[in-house]
């Protein structure tokens, strides 16, 4: 066999090994969805859904589970989006290009890379117990927030950026206040990716699991909350606390509680998805 | 019209300014708390025992058992995930058709999406007993389905941000490449990825600091006992397992035992910390820059 033969020959054989590396990945997870599905939807039905926590497995439902998870997603949202669109917009259109911007870039970038159960124990310290808001809902809704902060900054000021220069022009050739401008003219057309980056930060947060343990959360909470101080459970923690039981009865439990946060993790997902293409075809400058 | 402008402007500065606050509480919150805790345990034990027991009578604070068992699963994971990543990303760029590219880009992000405590029920029941078929030893928890596990998560990070890095070297030298007769294979191995390696190494470094702050994968499949040992059949306990353990006792606050997780947390918060900022340092310095 000739050099360049040999050479033809690896070329091949990378490319099976490419195809075989980038589909191994999707079949684990193929396969990892479906045993889900055949575990969990067993035990999925509407008792389940409408159910207390209980010590006995078929008696279980995960009520206060995604209704903690409801209010942790509103919070949240009512806390991080105004925070995190304002930081960024602030560091896009009035802080650039001074050595301050660029202290707050870098210390951005430091945050987003900060581990999640960091951000529990910094909650923990200072909502639980400074603050003294107890393992509350408002409590854990702060800590995710400050958690996805990063992501909507980055996000927001990608989707500013790309609002061009002639528009903010015009705004100022039309007399209009640098406020005006931003308000009248940015925001409306970054609106779409900035929504976009809120919902995927919303879907991390969903998942979140160790900072709200490590601040309190409880896996049994025999109540759904009613007020924003009042003690909780989400989702995860209540996965996470059937996942460590022994028994077989809990783990098809967990199984039928992964299937209700996929399917929140992926409608989110989605959501952010579809507005991203609508954004792109909507706008052409 | 002036003031309110003013006003607005401080409030937005304001919002910004919060983010720095994040940082100073975080670091703050691990100083004041595990200063505490030094004071008790003498830095020199915490860093050369060999054994991590602070929620039993006979207590000792070490913390390498834990640094172990965190770098074990983080190994582990990263022989996974960068061969892999790095494959399919060279893959992707240059033997992939444009359309193969655009409908599985996406749908290997979907493995970056799965919350990680849905990862850690998969390593543990599908998983661990998947490969006790073939390793007789492999113990029910065990630092390696965890690590496979956190690997196929940590794929799309390493994929994604590689590719970026190649696509991203000029299109002249890959012809370049090509016009002196290369294969693909070499024009990958011996231009590309050299050309990219700045961007690799970052992807690397990122992944890295993901899987060592990565919680709920090994609190669920890697055990909760601390113990110092490099072989990955058998339960360990890596520093956020840990931290998990004690949030979920009855630990009195304020008490020693309280304290440890800030001791546990402030030594994982000094490696991402590290790993994090050499990655931006490499971005900075090292970046090729074409024109």
């Amino acid at each position: 066999m000739t050099n360049s033969e040999l050479n033809r020959l690896k070329d091949k054989a990378f490319q099976v090994f490419g195809i075989f590396c980038t589909f191994i990945g999707l079949v684990v997870l193929g396969i990892f969805l479906i045993d889900i599905i055949i575990e969990g939807s067993r035990r999925l039905d509407w008792d389940f859904l409408t159910s207390l926590p209980s010590r006995r497995a078929s008696k279980a439902g995960i009520m206060t589970a995604w209704v903690g998870t409801l209010w942790i997603l509103v919070l949240t949202t009512l806390i991080a989006l105004p925070l995190g669109v304002a930081a960024g917009l602030y560091l896009e259109e009035y802080g650039k290009k001074s050595r301050w911007g660029d202290f707050l870039e870098i210390n951005i970038a430091n945050l987003a890379g900060v581990p999640s159960i960091i951000y529990g124990l910094l909650g923990l310290e200072i909502f639980v117990r400074q603050m003294r808001l107890g393992s509350s809902l408002l409590a854990g809704a702060l800590t995710l927030s400050l958690l996805i902060l990063p992501i909507i900054i980055v996000t927001t000021r990608e989707a500013i950026k790309a609002v061009p220069r002639s528009i903010r022009d015009g705004s100022y050739a039309l007399g209009a206040s640098k406020w005006q401008t931003v308000w009248n003219q940015v925001l409306p057309a970054a609106f779409g990716s900035i929504l976009t980056g809120i919902i995927l930060a919303l879907s991390r947060a969903v998942g979140e699991t160790a900072p709200l343990i490590v601040i309190g959360a409880l896996a049994y909470v025999p109540f759904t909350p009613s007020s924003p101080l009042d003690e909780f459970t989400v989702l995860p923690i209540q996965i996470f606390n059937w996942t460590s039981r022994p028994q077989a009865a809990f783990l098809e439990n967990a199984a039928a509680a992964i299937i209700v946060l996929l399917v929140i993790t992926f409608l989110l997902n989605g959501l952010a998805v579809y507005l991203r293409n609508r954004q792109q075809r909507k706008i052409k400058w | 019209m002036r003031v309110s402008e003013k006003i607005i402007e401080g409030l937005l500065w304001l919002s910004a300014v919060i983010t720095v606050l994040v940082t100073i509480g975080i670091i703050w919150v691990l100083l004041s708390e595990s200063i505490g805790f030094f004071r008790e345990v003498s830095l020199v034990e915490f860093l050369t025992e060999k054994e991590w027991t602070p929620l039993f009578a006979n207590k000792k604070f070490g913390i390498m058992p834990l640094v172990a068992g965190t770098l074990l699963t983080t190994f582990v994971a990263i022989a996974v995930a960068l061969p892999l990543g790095l494959t399919i990303a060279i893959y992707l760029n240059e033997y992939a058709h444009a359309r193969m590219r655009q409908v599985v880009k996406p749908l290997l992000e979907v493995l970056a999406t799965i919350p990680t405590v849905v990862y850690g029920f998969f390593a543990l029941t599908v998983v661990t007993p998947f490969l006790q078929q073939f390793i007789p030893g492999l113990a029910g928890f065990n630092a390696l389905s965890a690590g496979i596990v956190m690997g196929i998560m940590i794929i799309p990070m390493i994929s994604s941000l590689s590719e970026d890095a190649i696509s991203s070297v000029p299109r002249s030298l890959r012809e370049a490449a090509y016009g002196m007769g290369s294969t693909r294979l070499q024009t990958s191995f011996g231009v590309m990825v050299p050309a990219a390696s700045s961007g690799i190494v970052v992807s690397v470094i990122l992944a890295i600091s993901r899987a060592v702050g990565e919680t709920m994968i090994v609190a669920v499949a890697a055990g909760q006992q601390p113990r110092l040992t490099l072989n990955p059949l058998v339960p360990i306990e890596t520093i956020t397992t840990y931290i998990v353990q004690v949030s979920m006792g009855d630990v009195p606050q304020g008490s020693l035992e309280y304290k440890t997780i800030f001791a546990a947390g402030i030594t994982l918060f000094v490696f991402t910390f590290a790993l994090n900022n050499l990655s931006f340092w490499i971005k900075r310095k090292y970046q090729e820059k074409y024109d």
